[in-house]
């Protein structure tokens, strides 16, 4: 059937774009894993149906496509939140990085040239509390 | 030495006359511009403040730890004071506030507007404010008769332990709770609060005290 040949392309496609590198994270190797089930799971869920509609029997679900959809919802829950999590990792980093901006742009304003200490001060303190291995991540 | 440090966003009809005001009594003047799109920061500069400038907009609780980095970076200084943009606190309660500071050996001064009977918040304000101040009492286990006051003095050693993670208005909440984690002695000191007509419109919405509510709640 032609649209198992569709859903199987679009399934792979969308995987392999999924499973790139986003950003060096410790979690990266488990995404990839949970990719890879996933993407057999959907292949062979297009290729034998029933085995679908058998697991929802199973777990007292009616049809397999209902099963489909309330796994999407749980799926989508799961997004939405990780996605609230790496916006506030990201909104943080901004304000750090807007904050460090904006007092090396004063300092460099407000004092005469001869007294340069203020600015070293902050590259300094940027150093020493910008490690990478302390970092906080997000999810 | 004592900083005085100004959040300041979009406020170019006022924050002139603030400056000036504050200038007599406290020297050291900082605004920190929050991505102002009017020309605030100019304005604050030419008035005899120092300016730090956010690129962009963050929000008040950004921009009043970028002031308080600032105000600890001048090793001269001693206490900070912070005080709101729109020109609804007094800079006689700030100078009492500070003289109170050093006298009592106090490292935090809080300002509240329901010690005394001098300023009249309308009753939708007040039903919100003692909301906040309930909130803020409970979350914290600091016991204070008002707050979102903008005005407080922080000693050099209490603004150190600051680190604001809110960036946006539920700042007041986080500053109560952290000053009160340093363990040091703090009090609260009457002040008015000034409703022109100018404060009232900039003032907070009833909406976003639920904005604030959720940013304190979910985090």
């Amino acid at each position: 059937m032609w649209i198992q040949l569709l859903l199987i392309i679009a399934i792979l496609v969308l995987g392999g774009f999924l499973m790139r590198r986003t950003g060096a994270d410790s979690h990266l190797a488990i995404r990839r894993i949970m990719m890879l089930l996933f993407i057999l799971a959907a292949v062979l869920s297009v290729l034998f149906p029933q085995w679908l509609s058998w697991l929802a029997n199973l777990v007292g679900v009616g049809r397999g496509t209902d099963l489909l959809l309330y796994g999407l919802i749980v799926v989508f829950l799961v997004f939405v939140y990780s996605q609230y999590r790496r916006n506030l990792a990201l909104q943080r980093q901004l304000t750090r990085l807007t904050r460090r901006i904006a007092l090396i742009e004063a300092a460099g304003e407000t004092r005469a040239p001869e007294d340069s200490s203020a600015a070293g001060d902050l590259v300094e303190d940027d150093v020493a509390d910008g490690g990478y291995g302390r970092q906080d991540r997000g999810a | 030495m004592t900083w005085a440090v100004i959040p300041l966003y979009n406020e170019a009809s006022v924050i002139d006359s603030v400056i000036r005001d504050l200038l007599p009594a406290f020297s050291h003047v900082v605004c920190v511009d929050d991505g102002s799109s009017d020309s605030s920061a100019e304005i604050a500069r030419r008035a005899g403040a120092f300016v730090v400038q956010h690129p962009v907009n963050l929000g008040q609780g950004a921009a009043l730890q970028t002031g308080i980095e600032f105000a600890l970076a001048q090793p001269a200084c001693e206490y900070i004071v912070t005080f709101d943009a729109d020109g609804q606190h007094r800079v006689e309660d700030a100078v009492a506030m500070v003289a109170r500071a050093r006298t009592d050996h106090l490292a935090i001064v809080f300002g509240s507007r329901f010690l005394d009977d001098r300023t009249r918040p309308g009753l939708i304000k007040k039903v919100i404010l003692k909301t906040a101040v309930w909130f803020t009492n409970v979350s914290t286990g600091m016991r204070l008769s008002d707050a979102h006051n903008g005005l407080r003095v922080i000693r050099r050693d209490a603004a150190a332990k600051v680190d604001l993670k809110q960036d946006r208005m539920a700042h007041a909440t986080e500053i109560v709770l952290e000053l009160g984690r340093t363990g040091l002695p703090w009090a609260e000191h009457p002040v008015e609060l000034l409703y022109t007509d100018y404060s009232k419109a900039k003032g907070q919405s009833v909406l976003n005290s639920i904005n604030i509510l959720v940013d304190l709640i979910v985090r």
